[in-house]
């Protein structure tokens, strides 16, 4: 078993994805060129970059949602450009995925305890007992009780519908969830529980997680390792450590730079400094 | 004191100190809008006063739901319905706007105060080139010939960074990128001149190093027309970085009134420092145990009698005053003004 803890979970190799554009898809728009990067288990790899830079699409083509057009994907020893539709099928009851929107990805007709109940049925999860069971279980672990789960999303705040997706998405005990952006809908006030709680749940049931996030300070509280993505290639990849503060490559330098409040209080500090030193004198 | 060399920008926050000898070019005082729903009424502005000074830039943060931007669209007669402004008065130099008819406050809208909305898509015709609409704009306010509307929407486009302008203003809005498409708005709010600019969330729908230029744009635009920025944000960075005053809104309410510095140097509102604790600093941050408020903001159409934050205040909530009591506006002796009981301006006290 030693392979298990060495070897990682994830591991995508040389990944190409370009998708047809203009008419009768006459031009191939280049999305990804030579994706590679690895996740070991029980750790977080933080994809940031702007929007268009791919890192959506790397999170599909690990879902097994789009055709590459060539490289490897990985998991858990086994390559999923290979497997057929219903071979990943089966596979995706180990990856998991939780969107960005709640009101999206919540089905408003289906009552909470039926939507976590969902993914069971299926995934062929058999004994209505026994699928209670989980769903009680998964949603006590996201801090909503089974009374609650009577009701419908919209009954819900925004942060309790992203904990309900969570409960979704782990309702099947995967071992990568995929997290698509998933506190960026919601308000600061809130993000921070959802935060801790997809940290705890890390820590408690060994997740994997491929965090996609556009919030450089999340993506680097969250990350074990990160890449920066830009026009599809990643052009940085490290330490979440490594990553930010010792930045190497300037698309990164100008995300770092860009966030709002850096910038002022740079020039702050730097004030500050000088002050300081001249106090001193 | 030493330190007040130290700040980012004196120059600013000395013209604002200056800047009470004016008269507002904005005074709104207790501003009041409610939403009259089949399932109760939703009070999301509550008596809501300030005053706005030329070159004055000024935030007003809120979560969703705080009614931030309810409170922007009573400032231009935009409340959709079922809402409407139920009492209070937005003057505009010295016009007063609430109670005008659709047609009067047309002509100020676009003329006098300027608006740049969070979604650029949804506030341009996608149907229409960039220049027919940025001639209606400039045209159904100023009595020009369309070649010279035309003429000077080209110039404005120049102003605010979009290239060889007299080629681009012939193009639809989704040939712009996001950015450029949120410059374009900015053009066009600035195209008649305003007194005033309202921007509601301009750059939320961006990326990050496009959000920082376009908050460049808006801070140079500002500074060099001189118009007064009603800045509504979620982001206290966007606050810290572009305003030299903020109101934090909690239902319907300022509950905080105070100078940027003085925000963030010492947050005087229970509230205002929870959200400020919010905000992740790298360098302290713990995986895992990051601050957060507990529960969630109130439902606006409940009027509670005490203070609407007593179930999340880490300060009050034990407090028989806090949830029987509504706290007034009172001013600290660092200028603030607040609404809350045991509020105090001195840092670490409060607590």
């Amino acid at each position: 078993m030693s392979n298990v803890a060495t070897a990682p979970l994830l591991r995508v190799a040389n990944l190409n994805k370009s998708y047809g554009t203009g008419l009768g898809s006459r031009n191939r728009t280049q999305i990804l060129r030579d994706v590679s990067f690895e996740l070991r288990r029980g750790q977080t790899l933080g994809l940031v970059g702007e929007s268009g830079s791919g890192k959506s699409t790397t999170a599909a083509c690990v879902m097994g949602l789009t055709a590459v057009d060539s490289g490897l994907i990985e998991f858990d020893g086994v390559d999923l450009t290979s497997l057929s539709k219903p071979e990943m099928r089966r596979m995706r009851k180990r990856i998991q995925m939780v969107f960005q929107d709640p009101n999206g990805s919540l089905d408003p007709r289906f009552t909470v305890a039926d939507l976590v109940e969902e993914p069971l049925i299926i995934h062929g999860v058999s004994g209505t007992a026994e699928r209670s069971r989980r769903v009680e279980e998964v949603l006590d672990r996201v801090g909503i009780t089974l009374k609650q789960a009577q009701r419908y999303p919209f009954a819900f705040s925004g942060g309790q519908r992203q904990r309900i997706a969570i409960a979704r998405a782990l309702v099947l005990n995967p071992d990568l969830v995929v997290l698509d952006e998933p506190v960026s809908a919601l308000d600061v006030s809130i993000q921070a529980q959802v935060l801790n709680l997809l940290s705890d749940l890390q820590d408690e049931l060994g997740l994997t997680y491929l965090f996609i996030v556009h919030d450089l300070a999340v993506a680097r509280l969250m990350s074990h390792h990160i890449a920066v993505m830009n026009s599809g290639q990643i052009v940085e990849a490290g330490t979440s450590a490594d990553v930010f503060d010792n930045t190497t490559h300037p698309y990164t330098r100008a995300l770092l730079d860009a966030v709002p409040g850096a910038r002022r209080r740079a020039k702050a500090l730097a004030a500050a400094g000088t002050a300081v030193a001249m106090e001193g004198k | 004191m030493s330190h007040t060399n130290a700040l980012p920008f004196p120059s600013r926050s000395m013209a604002r100190d200056g800047i009470p000898d004016q008269a507002p070019v904005l005074s709104v005082n207790g501003l009041t809008t409610s939403f009259y729903t089949a399932s109760g009424t939703v009070h999301a502005v509550r008596d809501v006063s300030f005053d706005l000074y030329k070159r004055q830039r000024l935030a007003i943060v809120g979560e969703s739901g705080s009614g931030k931007s309810a409170l922007a669209m009573s400032l231009v007669g935009l409340v959709p319905p079922p809402g409407r402004i139920v009492g209070g008065s937005v003057k505009l130099g010295g016009t007063e706007l609430v109670g005008l008819d659709d047609a009067g406050i047309s002509k100020i809208r676009g003329r006098d105060i300027g608006l740049v909305f969070q979604d650029p898509m949804a506030a341009l015709d996608p149907l229409k080139t960039i220049g027919t609409q940025f001639v209606e704009t400039i045209r159904v306010h100023q009595d020009v010939s369309a070649k010279v509307a035309r003429r000077m929407a080209c110039e404005l486009l120049a102003e605010v960074g979009v290239n060889d302008p007299g080629r681009r203003i012939a193009d639809y809005p989704h040939q712009y990128s996001g950015g450029m498409r949120q410059r374009v708005l900015i053009a066009m709010a600035i195209a008649n001149d305003p007194a005033v600019v309202i921007a509601d969330e301009p750059t939320t729908a961006l990326d990050v190093t496009t959000q920082a230029q376009v908050l460049d744009l808006l801070a140079k635009i500002c500074d060099e027309r001189g118009n007064a920025l009603v800045m509504i944000t979620h982001n206290l960075g966007i606050v810290e970085e572009l305003c030299d005053s903020v109101n934090v809104m909690y239902a319907g309410r300022f509950v905080e009134s105070s100078s940027t510095r003085s925000l963030f140097g010492a947050p005087a509102h229970p509230y205002s420092k929870a959200l400020l604790d919010c905000v992740i600093d790298p360098a302290t941050a713990k995986r895992g145990a990051l601050p957060a408020i507990p529960g969630s903001p109130p439902d606006l159409s409940v009027d509670e009698p005490g203070c609407p934050f007593v179930s999340r205040c880490p300060i009050g909530r034990d407090e028989l005053r806090c949830a029987t009591e509504r706290p007034e506006a009172r001013t600290l002796a660092g200028g603030a003004v607040v609404r809350c009981h045991f509020a105090s301006d001195t840092p670490g006290d409060a607590a």
